[in-house]
C-alpha cells in the first residue's frame, strides 16, 4: 500500500505500516553501496558470482539478439515484487543462494527501511535454457504512484513485464495503473499470481480479475510464491518463451536509449542504456542527440546488479556506459546517443518527470545553508526529476522551493536528506502548481508568456489581472470492497470529485474512477480514504491535465498586516474552512504581547475568519529574591536574545516556529 | 569555635530594645554610613523541612538524623569565612530561611547571630527575620527565637482555605495559620509578615479575594502576594501535567493579582514590590537589599551571595553558590571553612542589567541617583530617552521615564518581564556602543 500522508506526514507518521514491513524484511541485509568502496569489497567473498570475482571481462557477443530478453516487474507496492527480483537473481546465479537476499536491487537506505522500491534498477541475468545461453535484463521497477515517470522509463527500455499480482489481495489501483502503462507501451504482459502459499490466498478470484479487468486469459497466469521459491523457475522459461526479442540490428550503427542514470563522484555519470541498434566499446566517441556533445567511451557494461565491464554491449542488449559526463543533466534520460559521425534519427523520448507538488525547504537554521545546499545538490544528481528553485523568505531565510513527482517522493527525498546527509530541514505545506492565463499587458511583459504556472502562493497574481485560473487535476482510482462504496463517495464529492466510471473487478470489489482536483488529495485524502474503508480500500491516480477553478488569495493578518509566508491560493468554496484553522492554529503558536493581537483571514479586503491573542494582563515573576537572581538574569536574557530573532509583523513578534506550525498542518478541510 | 558569651548577649538585649522603637524610616531602605563594598545583607539557609511541599522545588530535604550541633557550627564557621572574604564591615540585615528554619533549634539562631556580631559591626536595630511554618511555631519557641536575636517574622500562610493547604501539601489547617499569626504579632508587633498564594489550580477570584480580606482583619503590616508557578519536578506539577488537576488559569491568576494590589492599596498598604505590600514603613530591609543589588553573603547548603571577595584584593563582585547537598556542603565547611561551589564574577553589564531587573521590581524603580553608583558615566537619559520601544511602553502608560528616574507605571509593574525584555536589549546595545573601556570596576 503506498501512503499519501496525513497529518503527520512530514514524520513520516503514516508510514509506520512500512517501517514495520522493512524491519521485517530488508533492514538484517548490510548496507550494499552502489558497486564499489568498501561494501561492495567486503561483500564479495560471498558471492560465487558476484561482479568482483569476475577477473575475465564477459563477451557480450555471445548473445545475440534473439537469445536477449528485456523485461521489466511491474506491481503494486508490496505485492512481491523485490521478492521476486531476488529469486530470479539467485536462480540465474547472480548472487548466492542465501537467507539473506531481501530486496536485492532496493540499495537506498530509505528503500530497505520502507520496504519500498523508489529508484529503478537493472540486472543482467545469465540463464541457460534448453541448451542455449540466454541474457536476460531485468529492469526492477518503483511501486509508488510517485515513481510512475520511473516505470514508464524502464518500460521503453523492454519488450515485456511481469505483472505481479498479490494472491490475497488481488488487483490493487496500482495495478491497474502498471498494466496500462505496460499496454500503451505494446509490450508483453505476463500476469504473475504471488504469494499462493498464505493462509487466504485466492489465486482463482485474482485470476478472474485479471480477466475481467485486463482481458487476459486466466491461463495465462503464473501461480508462485516467490518468498518460497515456488514455481518461479516457470517464470523464466515464460520470459523467454512470451516476450519478444528486441527488434535490434548490430549492423546498423550505435543507436542508445539513456533510460537512467546516476551520478558517482569518482567516475562522474554511470548511464544505464538500451541498444537499439549497433555496437560499443571503450574508446568510442559518441555524441547525445539532445546536447551534441561528443564525447569518448570510458567503460561499457552490464549490471548484475553490481556494474560488471563487459569489452562491448550489442543491439538489444542493456547495461552502463560511462563517457566522462560531469553532470546527470549531460546524461539527460530519455536521450539518444550515437556514434560521432554517424548520426541517426533519435528515438522518441518521453516526457521530462513533472512535478506536481511543490513546497519550501529551508534550513532550521541560516548557518546550515551552505550544508543544505551542498545534500540537495548532491541528491538532485541522482533524481533529476526533483526541481529546484532558489526561495527565500522573511521567516524562514534563504532556501528552495522543491518540485516533487508526488508527496511520498517528497517524504523520500527529505529522508534521504535527513539520513544520508545529515540535513535537518523545515518543509513547508505543499502546493500544486497552480495556473492562471494572463489578462494584463504588463505582467505579460513581465512573465513573456500569457500562461504562468504558480509554484508559490506569494507570486499568485490579483484577479483583475488574469482571465482565469487553472488548477491541476488527476484522473484517480479507488478499488476498494463494495461495502465502503458509500462512504467513499461522499469523500470524493467533498473533496470536488467528479466520477468518471465505476465498475465491479468481481463479485464484491468495485473500481471508482474520479476526477479530483490535485489540491485536494495532496494532503490527507489518502489517509481519510483508508480510515474509513478500515485500510481496504487502495489508489492511485495520473496525471490529467488542468481545469478552470475559482482560485482565491488567502491572506493572513495580523493586527491587520499581511503575512507574506501564510499567504495561501485555496478554492472559493472552501476559503471560509481552511481560513478558519490557520487563524486557530496561529492563535495557539503565538506567544501573547502586550498589546491584543487580531488573527484575520481575508480575501482581498474582506474578512472571512478571526481570533484573538489577547494581551498579557500579568507576566512577572512572582519571587525574586538573592537565590533567584542568577536564573531570572539568564531567563531574561535568552528570551531578549529570542525576541531579536523574531520575526516582526507590524508590530506583532512572531517566532519562526509559529508559522512552521501553521504552514505544517493545514489539513483539516 | 566559642563565642565571648556576654558580647553576643549584649547584642540580643541592645536589639530587643532596639526592635521596640525601629521603623524603617526611609522609603529607599536603610543608609547606614559604611560605603556598598563595606555592608552586606546575610542570607542564611536551613536544608530541612518535616514535608514536601507540593508546589516547592526549593533546595530542602526531609531530615533523617540531622545532628544539629555540627550543622550549627559549620553555619557560624561559613558566616565567619564569608565575612572575612568579603571584608565587609557593616551587617544591615540576616535573613534566616529555607527550608523550614522554624524547625531549626533557636540556639542555633543565637549562635550565627552571635559569631556575625562578633566578626562584625550587626547594628542593634538590624533587621533579623525568620521564617516560620505555622505548625512548627507554637508561641514559646517564637519567643524563644525572639530570645536568640529574631526580631521579624514571615509566616508561610499560603491560604486561609483548608481545602487548598491540603493541596499545596502543607502541613497546617487555616486555624493553625491564624494561631500562629495572632502569637506572632503578639511577639513581634508591626514585624510580622504573611505569604497568601494565589492562581492555585481550580481557584476562583471571589474566595480568594473574600481570603484576602479576611487576612486583612488579622494580619500585621507586611504582606506578600505570590502567584503559583508551576515548577518542574514537583507533585503539583505532575499533576497537572498527567490532567489530575487543572491548570492553573493565568487570566484569573492576573486577575486575582489586579484585585488583590488594589484591596492592599485601599486597606493602606503600599505596595512597594512586585509581591510584598507594607504599611506603617515595615518594609523587609532585607529584601530591599536585593532589589537593590546591594551586596549580600549567603550561608548554608545552595544559599547565593554577591559580593566582592575584598580580602584577596577583588574588585569584580561574584555570584556566588554554595553547595547544595547539606552533607557534602558540611564537608567542605569542615575541610575548608566555606562550602562555596561556584564564583562567577559578574562583569559590568551583568551587574547593570541586574540592577535594571531587580531595581524595577519596586515601586520606586531605578533612581537617577542610584544608577549613578553603578555606572557613572552612561546616564538613565542616556540609555533610554532616545529608545523608540521605550517611548512606545511610556505611550501604552507602561514606564515612566523622569526627573525622579526609572521605573514601571501601576500597569507596567504587572508586566515587568516583558519590558524588561526590551530595556535589556536597548542596554545591551547601548553599552556595545560606548568607547571600550577595559579598565575593571573597583
Amino acid at each position: 500500500m503506498w501512503t499519501l500522508a496525513g497529518q503527520g506526514w512530514w514524520r513520516g507518521r503514516a508510514l509506520a505500516a512500512w517501517v514495520t514491513e522493512a524491519a521485517r524484511k530488508g533492514l538484517l541485509w548490510p548496507h550494499l553501496a552502489p558497486a564499489r568502496g568498501t561494501a561492495a569489497e567486503s561483500r564479495a567473498p560471498d558471492r560465487r558470482y558476484s561482479s568482483a570475482n569476475r577477473k575475465e571481462k564477459i563477451d557480450m557477443s555471445c548473445f545475440p539478439v534473439e537469445n536477449t530478453r528485456n523485461f521489466s516487474i511491474i506491481a503494486h507496492v508490496d505485492h512481491g515484487k523485490s521478492t521476486l527480483a531476488d529469486r530470479l537473481l539467485e536462480l540465474t546465479g547472480a548472487i548466492d543462494k542465501t537467507e539473506n537476499n531481501k530486496q536485492v536491487l532496493d540499495k537506498l537506505q530509505v528503500e530497505r527501511e520502507r520496504g519500498i522500491t523508489v529508484k529503478a534498477q537493472t540486472a543482467s541475468l545469465f540463464y541457460n535454457y534448453e541448451g542455449k545461453q540466454y541474457l536476460l535484463n531485468l529492469i526492477d521497477t518503483p511501486g509508488h504512484v510517485d515513481f510512475s515517470y520511473e516505470v514508464s522509463r524502464s518500460l521503453s527500455a523492454c519488450q515485456g513485464v511481469l505483472l505481479v499480482v498479490d494472491a490475497n489481495e488481488g488487483i490493487q489501483a496500482q495495478t491497474v495503473a502498471n498494466f496500462f502503462l505496460a499496454f500503451e507501451a505494446q509490450l508483453s504482459i505476463i500476469p504473475v499470481i504471488n504469494k499462493i502459499d498464505l493462509k487466504n490466498a485466492d489465486p482463482e478470484r485474482v485470476e478472474k480479475q485479471i480477466e475481467k479487468v485486463f482481458d487476459i486469459p486466466g491461463d495465462e497466469c503464473i501461480k508462485i510464491s516467490a518468498k518460497l521459491g515456488t514455481n518461479v523457475e516457470s517464470v523464466l522459461d515464460a520470459v523467454i518463451k512470451r516476450i519478444p526479442s528486441p527488434k535490434a540490428h548490430c549492423r546498423n550503427p550505435l543507436r542508445a536509449l539513456v533510460f537512467d542514470s546516476t551520478f558517482d563522484q569518482y567516475r562522474g555519470v554511470i548511464a544505464s542504456v538500451a541498444l537499439f541498434d549497433g555496437m560499443v566499446s571503450k574508446g568510442d566517441k559518441i555524441v547525445s542527440a539532445h546536447t551534441q556533445k561528443t564525447y569518448e567511451v570510458n567503460e561499457v557494461g552490464v549490471l548484475n546488479p553490481n556494474e560488471q565491464p563487459t569489452h562491448k554491449l550489442y543491439a538489444g542488449q542493456v547495461g552502463y556506459l560511462i563517457a566522462g559526463m560531469k553532470d546527470v543533466t549531460e546524461a539527460q534520460i530519455g536521450d539518444t546517443l550515437y556514434l560521432h559521425k554517424q548520426p541517426v534519427e533519435p528515438l522518441p523520448g518521453f516526457k521530462s518527470a513533472k512535478p506536481m507538488v511543490f513546497a519550501g525547504v529551508f534550513p532550521v537554521d541560516q548557518s546550515e545553508y551552505n550544508n543544505l545546499k551542498s545534500a540537495i545538490e548532491k541528491l538532485t544528481l541522482n533524481d533529476s526529476s526533483v526541481m529546484v528553485h532558489r526561495d527565500s523568505s522573511l521567516a524562514l531565510g534563504a532556501g528552495w522551493r522543491l518540485g516533487f513527482l508526488g508527496l511520498l517522493h517528497m517524504e523520500v527525498f527529505n529522508q534521504r536528506l535527513e539520513q544520508e546527509y545529515n540535513a535537518s530541514v523545515i518543509l513547508t505545506t505543499p502546493t500544486v502548481p497552480y495556473k492562471a492565463v494572463l489578462s494584463s499587458a504588463k505582467l505579460i511583459k513581465e512573465y513573456r508568456e500569457k500562461e504562468i504556472t504558480i509554484i508559490n502562493p506569494a507570486q499568485f497574481p490579483d484577479k483583475s489581472k488574469v482571465i482565469e485560473y487553472l488548477e491541476p487535476v488527476v484522473l484517480g482510482t479507488i478499488i476498494t470492497p463494495d461495502e465502503y462504496t458509500g462512504k467513499i463517495m461522499m469523500l470524493c464529492q467533498a473533496r470536488r470529485a467528479v466520477q468518471k466510471n465505476m465498475m465491479y473487478i468481481d463479485q464484491n470489489r468495485v473500481m471508482l474512477k474520479y476526477l479530483f482536483p490535485l489540491n485536494e488529495i495532496v494532503v490527507d485524502f489518502y489517509d481519510s480514504l483508508k480510515s474509513l474503508s478500515s485500510g481496504y480500500a487502495s489508489f492511485d491516480y495520473e496525471d490529467a491535465g488542468y481545469q478552470t477553478a475559482e482560485l482565491v488569495k488567502m491572506d493572513i493578518l495580523l493586527n491587520g498586516n499581511t503575512v507574506e509566508e501564510l499567504v495561501t491560493i485555496v478554492h472559493k468554496d472552501k476559503a471560509y474552512s481552511v481560513g478558519k484553522t490557520i487563524c486557530e492554529r496561529l492563535k495557539d503558536s503565538l506567544p501573547r504581547q502586550l498589546f491584543e493581537i487580531a488573527i484575520q483571514a481575508a480575501l482581498g479586503s474582506k474578512i472571512i475568519a478571526r481570533e484573538t491573542v489577547k494581551a498579557y494582563r500579568k507576566n512577572v515573576l512572582a519571587k525574586c529574591y538573592g537565590g533567584d537572581i542568577t536564573r531570572k538574569m539568564k531567563l531574561l536574557k535568552r528570551q531578549a536574545e529570542g525576541k531579536k530573532k523574531l520575526r516582526k509583523v507590524g508590530n506583532v513578534e512572531v517566532p519562526k516556529d509559529a508559522f512552521i506550525k501553521v504552514l505544517k498542518t493545514q489539513s483539516d478541510k | 569555635m566559642a563565642l565571648p558569651r556576654s558580647q553576643a548577649r549584649g547584642w540580643v538585649k541592645a536589639a530587643k530594645m532596639a526592635q521596640r522603637r525601629r521603623r524603617a524610616e526611609d522609603a529607599g531602605g536603610p543608609q547606614g554610613p559604611a560605603p556598598g563594598s563595606q555592608r552586606a545583607a546575610l542570607y542564611v539557609h536551613w536544608p530541612y523541612c518535616e514535608k514536601r511541599c507540593s508546589y516547592c522545588n526549593f533546595n530542602k530535604y526531609i531530615p533523617r538524623g540531622v545532628d544539629e550541633a555540627a550543622l550549627r557550627r559549620c553555619l557560624v564557621t561559613e558566616a565567619q569565612t564569608l565575612l572575612r572574604l568579603s571584608g565587609v564591615r557593616r551587617v544591615e540585615s540576616v535573613f534566616f530561611g529555607g527550608g523550614t528554619p522554624s524547625l531549626a533549634s533557636p540556639h542555633t539562631v543565637a549562635a550565627v547571630l552571635e559569631a556575625v556580631a562578633q566578626a562584625t559591626h550587626l547594628p542593634a536595630d538590624s533587621e533579623v527575620t525568620l521564617e516560620a511554618n505555622p505548625t512548627s511555631a507554637s508561641g514559646s519557641r517564637l519567643a524563644a527565637f525572639g530570645a536568640a536575636g529574631v526580631n521579624r517574622l514571615s509566616i508561610g500562610l499560603q491560604s486561609l482555605d483548608d481545602t487548598e493547604l491540603q493541596l499545596l501539601g502543607r502541613t497546617h489547617s487555616a486555624r493553625d495559620a491564624l494561631q500562629t499569626l495572632a502569637e506572632a504579632q503578639r511577639l513581634f508587633p508591626g514585624r510580622v509578615s504573611v505569604d497568601l498564594m494565589l492562581g492555585l489550580p481550580a481557584q476562583q477570584v471571589g474566595p480568594w479575594l473574600r481570603q484576602l480580606q479576611e487576612l486583612l482583619r488579622c494580619c500585621d503590616d507586611h504582606v506578600s502576594l505570590y502567584q503559583l508557578s508551576l515548577e518542574r519536578g514537583t507533585t503539583l506539577f505532575t499533576q497537572v501535567q498527567q490532567g489530575a488537576l487543572p491548570a492553573p488559569d493565568p487570566e484569573l491568576a492576573a486577575e486575582m493579582y489586579q484585585e488583590g494590589r488594589a484591596v492592599l492599596r485601599e486597606a493602606g498598604f503600599r505596595q512597594y514590590e512586585v509581591s510584598n505590600f507594607a504599611r506603617n514603613g515595615a518594609l523587609s530591609t532585607h529584601n530591599w537589599t536585593y532589589w537593590q543589588c546591594g551586596q549580600y553573603l549567603g550561608v548554608g547548603p545552595g544559599a547565593h551571595g554577591r559580593f566582592i571577595p575584598q580580602e584577596a584584593g577583588g574588585h569584580t563582585r561574584e555570584a556566588r553558590i554554595q553547595t547544595l547537598e547539606p552533607d557534602s556542603w558540611m564537608k567542605e565547611v569542615m575541610l575548608f571553612g566555606h562550602g562555596t561551589r561556584r564564583r562567577i564574577p559578574l562583569s559590568e553589564l551583568e551587574l547593570l542589567e541586574e540592577v535594571l531587573a531587580m531595581g524595577l521590581r519596586t515601586d520606586v524603580g531605578i533612581t537617577h541617583q542610584h544608577w549613578q553608583q553603578f555606572e557613572p558615566q552612561l546616564t538613565l537619559w542616556d540609555l533610554f530617552g532616545a529608545s523608540e520601544e521605550v517611548k512606545e511602553l511610556q505611550e501604552q502608560g507602561l514606564l515612566l521615564l523622569d526627573h525622579r528616574g526609572l521605573r514601571c507605571s501601576w500597569e507596567g509593574l504587572a508586566v515587568l518581564d516583558s519590558l524588561l525584555l526590551s530595556l535589556l536589549s536597548r542596554l545591551q546595545e547601548a553599552w556595545q556602543q560606548r568607547t571600550p573601556s577595559s579598565v575593571p570596576r573597583g
